[in-house]
């Protein structure tokens, strides 16, 4: 089992009444009547020391991502905060995992080649290349790009990238949605031929096929729980199956809410309002803006409206409060012993690899996050770390900080 | 009242088998349908008393055959793919009645070549922009409650809830799915040139706008008029961004009025 810490980098102050004052969290809050750039400096820097504390603290990796115009998680270049933390994590067995560029968004795309190899190369060969294809949000709403050409243009920036990342001669690209004469790539990456792929996504039918299709890492971003993956995440093994795919527990990264504290009293008392700030404020969104007409193709579109459990979801969040968010599981909060136990379950349940976990959540201000860090790291991941140690390695992990599968070594 | 039969006809290279739902009988007439995918109705039924209706279904929007919008990347693709369409059909030259998406599809196609459209209607079309009354777009709106506001004058009235009010997932699909194959060449602001082309329409041309259109409000029939020359603008009263919709027979003799 691997362990990454993920971070959104949210707004965490936003008035009580945001979600009623505002129409969404995305795309439309006002800046300036919401934010101060002074703050927003302390918070990308509470940020930077949370992730490298958690790198401190024995975390196998540290996540960033990107997000336009919202208070959710305001890193419009995840790979200006990768870099930093590249560099301040010299020495350390941590990998810099980039969740990450947002290929349809970037033009062109071996801008997205290039930064992650200057990663590569800053980071001594930790870096993960992350590969989203990036929320209607984002990517539609926020950079103009037509929700219908969204996955065409992911699936050509994906070739284009990793063609530049292996060919060793400069080649030219006549693509449909970028043309370039003499694609020659400088640098190139110190893991060879690639850094592993990851691709992020919430449960869409040709992501699942994609990511299997491809051999990279599918990791499911859930906030809902990892009862309600279940049944993505079965559909994604079927299709790894399906696929001719070995069924190696590290093809499935996953992402959960961690919090923990001294006993189940304690974590309540420290963090259920910062799981209702990020439930009721941090997704406060119009639930058809995640469907974006042409967003989905109609495959992915017909199966999510005929089966709408992500966009119920959605809607019924504001009804809910902590303890059904601790109930359904849509945080994994309490003493050590109840954060295990849970954590146990869902890694067995969904047969996961690389577990990725948000340690801050929404409002939590910078002390409780170390705490929250510091207790997680002592308490909790020493427990489920040797998952799957006996048998499967880390395909998707780069090679210079994997251990090597317990059969191999005696082997 | 006829109802409509399908055709089919195959173009562009082979790849594309559109959908022309087919009535009536008399001179020729195409439809083009708006965003949320063609719906045969009484405006439909009513022109097709006098005349034969030709209304493609947009490509990828006909049944079964959601991935034929692949084949087309670009408006230029799409205008040319229309007059194949009116070759296979016979059509040297023909009126052209467009709504909303439709309409700038029309427009476009009179601009493009102005021998194969005889005459224009242009029902609320999109196509042109101005900064100080911005087209709504209608892709990022909730179809439940607040579409009805932009497109309808009453959104609590008998046609909204006739169209609203009860869930139907095959539906939402439909439209959903119709307003991504559409949107695939006007996203995000549906200002993709028309400007600099639409002098060269040379084919009479009536605009019909509902006065209470708070989607493409009717102040752009101004602009329209003013670029296209010799236009006509009729105002339909009590009417929003779906004329045909809320005042078939009104819409539909004026439209054959202007054709005759």
């Amino acid at each position: 089992m691997y362990i990454s810490t993920f971070h959104l980098m949210p707004h965490r102050e936003l008035p009580d009444d945001f979600e009623k004052r505002y129409s969404s969290v995305w795309v439309t809050p006002p800046f300036h009547e919401l934010a101060d750039a002074k703050r927003v400096g302390q918070y990308y820097n509470w940020t930077f020391d949370e992730l490298i504390a958690a790198a401190k603290a024995g975390s196998d990796g540290i996540c960033t991502n990107e997000h336009h115009q919202n208070a959710y998680g305001f890193m419009p270049s995840p790979n200006l905060m990768g870099s930093v933390l590249a560099r301040a994590t010299d020495g350390l067995d941590c990998a810099i995992v980039q969740m990450g560029a947002s290929l349809p968004a970037t033009q062109p795309p071996i801008r997205i080649a290039e930064e992650y190899a200057m990663l590569d190369c800053i980071s001594g060969g930790r870096l993960v290349a992350g590969m989203p294809l990036g929320t209607p949000m984002d990517i539609n709403m926020c950079y103009g790009v037509t929700p219908m050409e969204q996955r065409e243009r992911y699936r050509e920036a994906h070739d284009l990238i990793l063609k530049a990342w292996t060919s060793r001669e400069p080649f030219a690209w006549n693509g449909k949605y970028t043309q370039l004469g003499m694609v020659n790539l400088w640098p190139r990456c110190i893991q060879q031929p690639h850094p592993p792929v990851w691709i992020p996504g919430s449960g869409s039918t040709s992501t699942l096929y994609y990511a299997a299709q491809h051999n990279h890492c599918y990791c499911f971003l859930s906030y809902f729980g990892y009862q309600a993956a279940l049944r993505s995440v079965e559909k994604y093994w079927s299709v790894v199956q399906e696929t001719g795919r070995d069924l190696n527990p590290y093809r499935l990264g996953f992402l959960q809410l961690v919090t923990v504290a001294e006993t189940d009293e304690q974590a309540e008392k420290d963090y259920a309002k910062h799981v209702e700030y990020f439930y009721h404020k941090g997704l406060h969104v119009p639930p058809e803006w995640m469907g974006v007409p042409g967003h989905q193709d109609y495959q992915s579109l017909s199966n999510a409206m005929r089966n709408p459990m992500i966009a119920n979801a959605f809607t019924s969040l504001k009804e809910k409060r902590f303890k059904d968010f601790l109930k359904d599981r849509y945080v994994i909060c309490g003493s050590p012993a109840t954060v295990r136990d849970q954590l146990k379950d869902l890694v067995g349940k969904l047969k996961v690899g690389n577990l990725m976990v948000l340690l801050h959540i929404g409002s939590m201000p910078h002390e409780l996050t170390l705490k929250n860090i510091d207790l997680f790291f002592r308490e909790v991941a020493p427990a489920i770390r040797p998952t799957w140690d006996d048998k499967w390695e880390n395909q998707w992990w780069p090679a210079g900080l994997r251990k090597k599968a317990a059969q191999e070594v005696t082997a | 009242m006829t109802a409509p039969t399908d055709h089919h006809v195959t173009v562009w290279q082979e790849k594309i088998t559109p959908n022309i739902k087919v009535a009536g009988s008399g001179s020729p007439v195409v439809f083009l349908h708006g965003a949320g995918g063609l719906v045969w109705d009484a405006f439909l039924d009513q022109l097709a008393e006098r005349h034969t209706v030709y209304a493609p279904e947009h490509p990828g929007t006909s049944v079964g055959d959601p991935d034929a919008i692949s084949h087309l990347d670009s408006l230029w693709d799409l205008v040319l793919y229309y007059y194949e369409i009116f070759d296979a059909l016979g059509l040297k030259s023909v009126p052209i009645i467009g709504h909303s998406f439709g309409a700038m599809v029309a427009a476009e196609l009179a601009a493009s070549n102005p021998e194969r459209v005889s005459k224009l209607v242009l029902i609320s079309p999109i196509g042109l922009w101005r900064e100080d009354i911005p087209v709504v777009n209608w892709m990022i709106i909730t179809p439940g409650s607040d579409l009805p506001k932009y497109l309808l004058r009453d959104p609590d009235g008998p046609i909204a809830k006739q169209m609203f009010g009860t869930p139907d997932p095959e539906g939402m699909i439909r439209m959903i799915w119709s307003m991504g194959c559409t949107g695939k060449f006007v996203w995000p602001i549906p200002d993709k040139g028309l400007k600099k082309r639409i002098h060269r329409i040379q084919a009479p041309t009536l605009l019909l706008w509902g006065k209470q259109d708070r989607l493409v409000p009717p102040a752009y029939a101004e602009e329209f008029a003013s670029r296209i020359p010799g236009s006509r603008i009729e105002l339909i009263d009590e009417a929003g961004h779906l004329p045909t919709v809320e005042h078939p027979a009104q819409v539909a003799a004026s439209v054959e009025g202007f054709l005759a």
